[in-house]
């Protein structure tokens, strides 16, 4: 089967895999004086910044607001960042594209994977403004494997697909940048779910991200089980997403050498 | 393995879509704007066309042929990053291609660290690299530098780092796109020397290349593509001299219709007074063709047109003289000189100079033709009048290329 292929081609090139998102998360800050040490101090600084614009100018009225924000703030920025830079995966990878012969869902994938793992060395920082703040941490972190797992299988489905269109329409990224923010804005990250009126709450049911981000809200903030109901159907959609994101990455990919 | 050929092409075609050459891309934008708007007819543009060939294993084919002739396509075919649009290929065995050396080199990496990259993007494991580590680090000749960053590298560096990652990958077929052309004469040695290892190792190589002299060297087989079919296959000598021949062939027909166009920015000059005109000047063969392309030893012919406008003139001299691309005046004779009487000339004549052999050098010539009086007072004086081109199988130096042979005896 055509999905079963594709992920056993990923596999079969593990080595390669680890091998470019190594390259990928270590060449991002190599030769600038902090190094590694920029993929803590990025999201620490961006915290500050929300902390103080939020609590400090805007002031929202919510306890915890500004770990709150940023609980849903770092899952959304793996999310967007991997979308931005796996649009990109194959149009920017030049002659890795039509010089050497490997599956290309691989270029695909590095870009998810950096940016997953540069997510999950984020946490640690979280976690520390989260005990900080006076919150407690319990068991229900345990969810955050289910919950960041469909979350990734969502955004590698989205990117595979959003790969191939670039290819062909080099318009995507910019469109794609645009249709972030305006998602970004209705995915309740920067307000708590109270902030939407009564009437139209159901709606935010429907947004992938808000799944996730409520389910991240969930186990880090509220510390409480996510959705699981939500959580299933959005895995559920993951998987459909990515039978035809591969289809159609599939299809296309014989053209992707000719093409760029 | 032995028994089946390591490479078979049947039937190949490949097309490309117009649409890719052009950059003509689909937008967005434009899908919204005119979202019913037929589609364009699919205009395709075959590249390949009809190619079949096999390999044995253990020989080196060299593809020739003219820029754009398709041997890059055919490369990558084989190396499966294009797929064929008709017919099959088969490779068998461990593939490894030269085509891109140093692919996913990360510039602020250090060339150890991009070692092991470029070996994984090269199918190489971890583990394999650990064990060719050394003997690539040793093979690239980079010593210290290898614990520097790849952006620090000169590009001949760069170079050897990705050669020396690529031929240790240990493959089976070994496709080369001249990437032989690069680097220094020390390299070019290594490059030599690993080309004969694999060939002494019985593997299967395929090389693109524009230096006939590496074809004649290491070729069993050569093929010749012209305009995406195969204008020649076979024996190397052959098949290169087949399209030595094409490619003079062409290059004289480009000179002689530049020239035409040209002759007025060559940096012709002409004096004199008038009273003999040279009309028109050509260079002929053997057979009395146009021709501005001459192999070494071929026969030229030289003539010119002239009229006498006025009186008839009796003092009068023609001579000729022979420049190459550096003024140097090679040759230059007139009638006077050769005490030749050739009787009163009429008032219209043609005067033809016929050289049974040309032995020169190769490079690009300028004739300089003359009518003038024994004096030396010029009627019409026409200072590069023409220029043409001599090529030579080798590529000696010099002015002029007298017969010879070499003779060794012992004493």
């Amino acid at each position: 089967m055509l999905l079963i292929d594709h992920l056993r081609e990923l596999l079969r090139h593990r080595a390669l895999v680890s091998a470019l998102t190594g390259r990928e998360l270590k060449g991002r800050y190599r030769g600038s004086i902090l190094g590694f040490f920029w993929t803590f101090l990025n999201p620490l600084l961006l915290l500050l910044v929300y902390a103080l614009v939020f609590s400090v100018y805007f002031r929202v009225k919510m306890d915890h607001y500004a770990v709150f924000m940023f609980t849903g703030l770092l899952p959304w920025i793996f999310f967007s960042s991997a979308l931005m830079e796996g649009a990109g995966a194959i149009t920017d990878s030049g002659s890795l594209v039509t010089k050497v012969l490997f599956p290309q869902q691989v270029l695909v994938v590095v870009k998810v994977l950096s940016n997953f793992v540069n997510y999950l060395l984020s946490l640690p920082i979280l976690l520390a403004f989260l005990l900080a703040d006076g919150m407690s941490l319990d068991y229900h972190l345990l969810a955050f494997v289910p919950v960041a797992a469909v979350h990734f299988l969502f955004t590698y489905a989205l990117c595979l697909a959003l790969a191939t269109f670039t290819v062909f329409m080099r318009d995507t990224r910019h469109i794609l940048g645009n249709l972030l923010t305006l998602w970004f804005f209705l995915t309740p990250i920067l307000y708590p779910l109270t902030q939407i009126p009564e009437r139209y709450r159901f709606l935010v049911n429907f947004n992938p991200a808000a799944v996730f981000t409520l389910a991240y809200h969930d186990l880090f903030f509220w510390g409480r089980w996510p959705h699981w109901g939500w959580l299933a159907a959005l895995a559920g959609l993951s998987l459909v997403l990515l039978y035809a994101a591969v289809a159609i990455f599939e299809h296309y990919k014989e053209y992707f050498a000719e093409k760029i | 393995m032995k028994d089946s050929p390591a490479i078979e092409v049947h039937g190949l075609v490949k097309r490309f879509r117009r649409e890719f050459l052009k950059r003509d891309y689909t937008t967005w934008k434009s899908l919204i704007i005119k979202p019913f708007q037929k589609r364009r007819a699919k205009e395709y543009v075959t590249v390949l066309d009809g190619i079949d060939f096999t390999v044995q294993p253990g020989s080196t084919l060299a593809l020739i042929g003219q820029n754009g002739s398709g041997k890059s396509t055919l490369l990558k075919i084989l190396a499966g990053i294009y797929k064929p649009d008709q017919g099959q290929v088969r490779v068998n065995g461990r593939v490894s291609s030269l085509i891109e050396l140093g692919a996913g080199f990360h510039p602020e990496f250090t060339g150890r660290e991009n070692i092991f990259i470029n070996g994984t993007i090269l199918g190489l494991s971890k583990k394999e690299i650990a064990e060719r580590f050394e003997h690539i680090a040793a093979y690239s000749g980079l010593g210290e530098y290898i614990d520097a960053p790849v952006r620090t590298y000169s590009s001949g560096m760069y170079v050897r780092l990705g050669f020396a990652v690529a031929v240790n990958v240990d493959p089976d077929v070994l496709l080369v796109d001249e990437v032989l052309a690069v680097g220094d004469e020390a390299f070019a040695h290594k490059c030599e020397d690993k080309i004969n290892q694999f060939k002494r190792e019985g593997k299967t190589i395929c090389l693109v290349t524009h230096d006939m002299g590496a074809v004649e060297k290491y070729a069993d087989e050569a093929l010749w593509l012209d305009g995406g079919r195969i204008a020649a296959q076979g024996d190397p000598r052959r098949v290169i001299d087949a399209y030595r021949q094409k490619v003079a062939r062409e290059e004289d027909s480009i000179r002689r219709g530049e020239s035409a166009e040209a002759e007025l920015e060559l940096k012709s000059e002409r004096w004199g007074d008038g009273q003999v005109v040279i009309e028109e000047v050509r260079l002929l063969d053997a057979k009395g063709n146009p021709k501005a392309v001459f192999q070494s030893g071929d026969t030229l012919v030289l003539e010119m047109d002239y009229h006498m406008p006025g009186e008839p003139v009796e003092d009068l001299v023609f001579g000729v003289g022979l420049f190459n691309a550096q003024d140097v005046l090679c040759y230059g004779t007139n009638t006077h000189i050769e005490r030749l009487d050739l009787g009163g000339y009429p008032r219209r004549g043609t005067v033809r100079v016929v050289m049974e052999r040309l032995e020169l050098v190769q490079g690009t010539y300028f004739w300089d033709v003359a009518a003038h009086a024994k004096d030396g007072r010029a009627y019409d004086y026409y200072r590069r009048a023409l220029s043409f081109a001599v090529r030579t199988p080798l590529a000696e130096v010099g002015v002029f290329r007298p017969p010879h042979q070499w003779q060794v005896t012992p004493r």
